[in-house]
């Protein structure tokens, strides 16, 4: 058995990060890990993916369109880009944000007026959580991403001292504390 | 104990295991983060160092692999057409320490103008090339690389991907091995290929490939997993990974040392199926071989040439060989997808060619451009670039066109690492030639795009030495040019007058736009501005610099986002009814 979980946003809402949380979570767990990245070019503004596989054995970085246990997005709108991906029954864990593309701003494509619509058409199993305006609540607005990651948190076999884990292991010490409020702010939800 | 490592991790890693003694390279995605990884371990004597470019690292790690270290060298792709020179001699001079020239390709051109397959390079330079599949592979193949290269006294290329290079995997670490350097010993009938002893160097390179096509048939790189003789799968690097996963049913040749070709494994693999299927990420350089050695197979028939194999084609390859079992389509993107923006990638906020490129909106020119996050000037609402062929051409394709008679006036750009690069020779080109383009170099102090890399002008090196900071205009002048002027691109005024002056010159004429990468100083520039929406008429000039700051919300009117804004004021000179301010 292979868990398949893909994060998706924008360049430059911390994807690289969350992916270290999950994948790190996994390794401490014992399983075996894989976790796929974007950098350069795509990393400016565009689109951005990661993946993550965990079993006990993983070849295969890439995850197969329909095979997602989990899709995390930290853009609302990139989840529906992503939405191909997931498996029929799988968890859709959504930040409701939107980012605007220069695209729109310049007028030569429309921002969707109807996401969440869109998104519950889209996902049976669907979390979905301004993580932004909580993490401001919560005293930083960086913990946003670990708020979604606690809300995924749930669906996958990884115990909370793996979690704390990785959590130690990729944050800076002095946000350890707040970072894991926020992950248990978001596996309540 | 295993850890998670990305695969240029696992190199850089690799690397230091088998007691590298010197590094060279140049940035370019998916190989930056060897090098800036492989610094960590210079506590241990390890030399790092960003060279200027591709062939002039190539050419010191050949020199310090002659002077009987472990060297290792690492480009992207493209820079191996930079690098490719010296690696051709250096296949026939050859070695003494164990050399690894690492080449990241980037199948699906994530990050790159070609998606060219290194392999080609290997089999023109007459060397192994070795395949690593993940991190673990990454960092052990590096090793292996260094004991063919001391073995065979060659250069041995290792070919990562990004889906390799960028991906993370365990890794098992180990002791590194003593670092062992021999003195340097002349030997002219070696080290000298003049014709008469280049024709016997010439030979040896064939009896070699000889010996490492044996070599590669027994070698522990290439394995066979067996899954029954109904269908066999040959396949390589990464991709034969994705295989493994895609086709649990078949037999597969996971191909890790594909060249020299190992025929007879081919054959025997061949002999063991009753259909074979070549699954090659990029060019069918194993099937064409494997057919000409007389073995029936299929491939890009049936496998896509352009791209990343990613499982979802390998599931169509899947779907096509097997039509009887009728397999399930793929989920398609959702309709509710159809009609997103899109998100291309952009110039950040507060970027200050952004300045420069809006700047030049104000111009009836052509623009050249070249390779950097400046490439990004080709996006609207900018739409400030009409070519971009490959590092340093920004300033050559300028010249070469207006010596062709274009009517037009040309720019030509290039950042500050790459002029330091390749752009050196092109601006030397046109003074020397008397050419009258009008050159820029867009300097933020540093190489941004890859992620923020020293280079000669920035005063520090990889290994976090202060050394000499090497002057553009000084480099310039030295060529001849006496028309050099310095533009602050905050400042649009200022750089549209001296753009409109050295348009004008008719002679060559350089513009340095210089303001540090502010991603780089990592500190806001300014107050985040706030438009006054009181007075705002929604003229929507300010969306003109397409700032990434500025968005266009729900009522249709610019609003400026606080968190993205850094303060850098462009916008504020857009706004003709001032009513841009600093909070």
């Amino acid at each position: 058995m292979i868990y398949n979980i893909l994060l998706c946003g924008v360049g430059g809402q911390g994807i690289l990060l969350a992916a270290k949380i999950i994948s790190k979570a996994a390794e401490l767990a014992g399983y075996e890990v894989t976790a796929k990245e974007t950098h350069g070019m795509a990393q400016r503004g565009g689109s951005v993916m990661a993946q993550i596989k965990f079993g006990e054995k993983v070849h295969s970085p890439l995850i197969l369109e329909g095979s997602a246990d989990v899709l995390a997005s930290l853009e609302h709108i990139e989840a529906i880009r992503c939405a191909h991906y997931l498996k029929p029954d799988g968890l859709a864990v959504v930040a409701k944000q939107a980012v605007i593309p220069v695209t729109v701003s310049c007028g030569n494509a429309k921002y969707p007026q109807d996401v969440e619509a869109r998104l519950n058409k889209l996902f049976p199993k669907l979390k979905y959580c301004d993580c932004v305006t909580k993490a401001l609540e919560l005293g930083n607005v960086r913990l946003a991403n670990t708020i979604l990651i606690g809300m995924l948190s749930n669906a996958l076999p990884l115990p909370m001292e793996c979690w704390r884990g990785a959590i130690e292991a990729s944050v800076k010490p002095s946000t350890v504390e707040a970072n894991l409020m926020a992950f248990n702010y978001g596996k309540q939800i | 104990m295993r850890k998670l490592y990305s695969g240029n991790e696992a190199i850089a890693r690799g690397a230091f295991e088998g007691g590298v003694t010197a590094a060279f390279g140049y940035p370019g995605t998916p190989s930056t983060e060897i090098l800036e990884n492989l610094v960590q371990y210079s506590k241990h004597g390890v030399y790092c160092e960003w060279s200027p470019n591709e062939k002039v690292a190539l050419e010191a790690a050949a020199g310090a692999s002659i002077a009987g270290a472990r060297t290792i060298t690492t480009m992207k792709l493209v820079g191996l057409n930079v690098a490719a020179d010296p690696l051709m001699t250096l296949s026939y001079i050859g070695v003494v320490g164990g050399m690894v020239v690492v080449v990241a390709d980037d199948p699906g051109q994530d990050s790159s103008q070609t998606e060219q397959d290194t392999r080609h390079y290997a089999r023109l330079a007459k060397v192994p090339v070795l395949e690593p599949a993940n991190a673990e592979e990454a960092r052990d193949f590096v090793i292996k690389g260094f004991e063919l290269s001391e073995k065979y006294g060659c250069p041995v290329i290792l070919r990562t991907t990004t889906c390799v290079s960028h991906s993370r995997s365990l890794v098992e670490e180990r002791e590194p091995r003593e670092r062992n350097v021999t003195a340097f010993k002349s030997n002219v009938q070696q080290f000298v290929p003049l014709p008469i002893w280049g024709r016997k160097l010439r030979v040896k390179v064939e009896e070699r490939m000889v010996a490492q096509a044996a070599e590669a048939c027994s070698s522990p790189m290439n394995q066979v997993i067996e899954n029954g003789s109904e269908l066999g799968i040959i396949s390589h690097g990464v991709t034969a990974a994705h295989c493994i996963e895609l086709f649990p049913e078949a037999s597969i040749l996971k191909i890790g040392f594909g060249w020299p070709f190992p025929d007879e494994l081919f054959k025997s693999f061949a002999a063991k199926v009753k259909r074979l299927v070549v699954i090659e990420e990029g060019d069918p350089i194993l099937e064409e071989h494997i057919k000409s050695l007389g073995i029936a197979c299929e491939g890009k028939g049936l496998v896509p040439r352009c791209g990343e194999l990613t499982p979802a084609k390998l599931y169509a390859i899947k779907q096509q060989l097997y039509p009887e079992q009728a397999l399930p389509a793929l989920p398609a993107v959702a309709e509710e997808a159809v009609d997103l923006p899109a998100r291309p990638p952009m110039l950040c906020a507060g970027c200050p060619h952004r300045g420069l490129f809006l700047a030049l909106t104000k111009f009836d020119v052509i623009v050249s451009g070249d390779i950097g996050c400046y490439s990004l000037g080709v996006f609207p609402p900018l739409n400030r670039t009409d070519t971009i062929l490959c590092m340093g051409a920004g300033f050559t394709i300028a010249h070469g066109m207006q010596k062709a008679g274009e009517q037009k006036k040309v720019v030509g750009i290039v950042g500050d690492s790459t002029f330091f690069h390749s752009g050196i020779t092109g601006l030397l080109d046109v003074v020397y030639n008397k050419g009258n383009s009008t050159l820029i170099v867009v300097d933020n102090r540093i190489t941004a795009m890859t992620g923020h890399q020293e280079h000669p002008g920035t005063g520090t090196t990889l290994m976090g030495d202060a050394t000499k900071s090497a002057s553009i205009e000084t480099i310039a002048r030295a060529c001849g040019m006496e028309r050099i002027r310095v533009c602050n691109p905050y400042n649009q005024a200022e750089t549209i007058a001296i753009i409109k002056e050295e348009l004008e010159a008719d002679e060559p004429s350089l513009i340095i736009s210089r303001a540090p990468c502010p991603l780089h100083v990592k500190k806001p520039m300014g107050a985040p501005r706030v438009i006054d929406e009181e007075r705002c008429v929604n003229c929507k000039l300010c969306l003109r610099c397409g700032c990434p700051a500025i968005e266009v919300n729900t009522n249709g009117r610019p609003r400026i986002n606080a968190t993205a804004c850094i303060g850098c004021g462009l916008c504020d000179q857009l706004c003709k009814l001032n009513c841009i301010t600093a909070e």
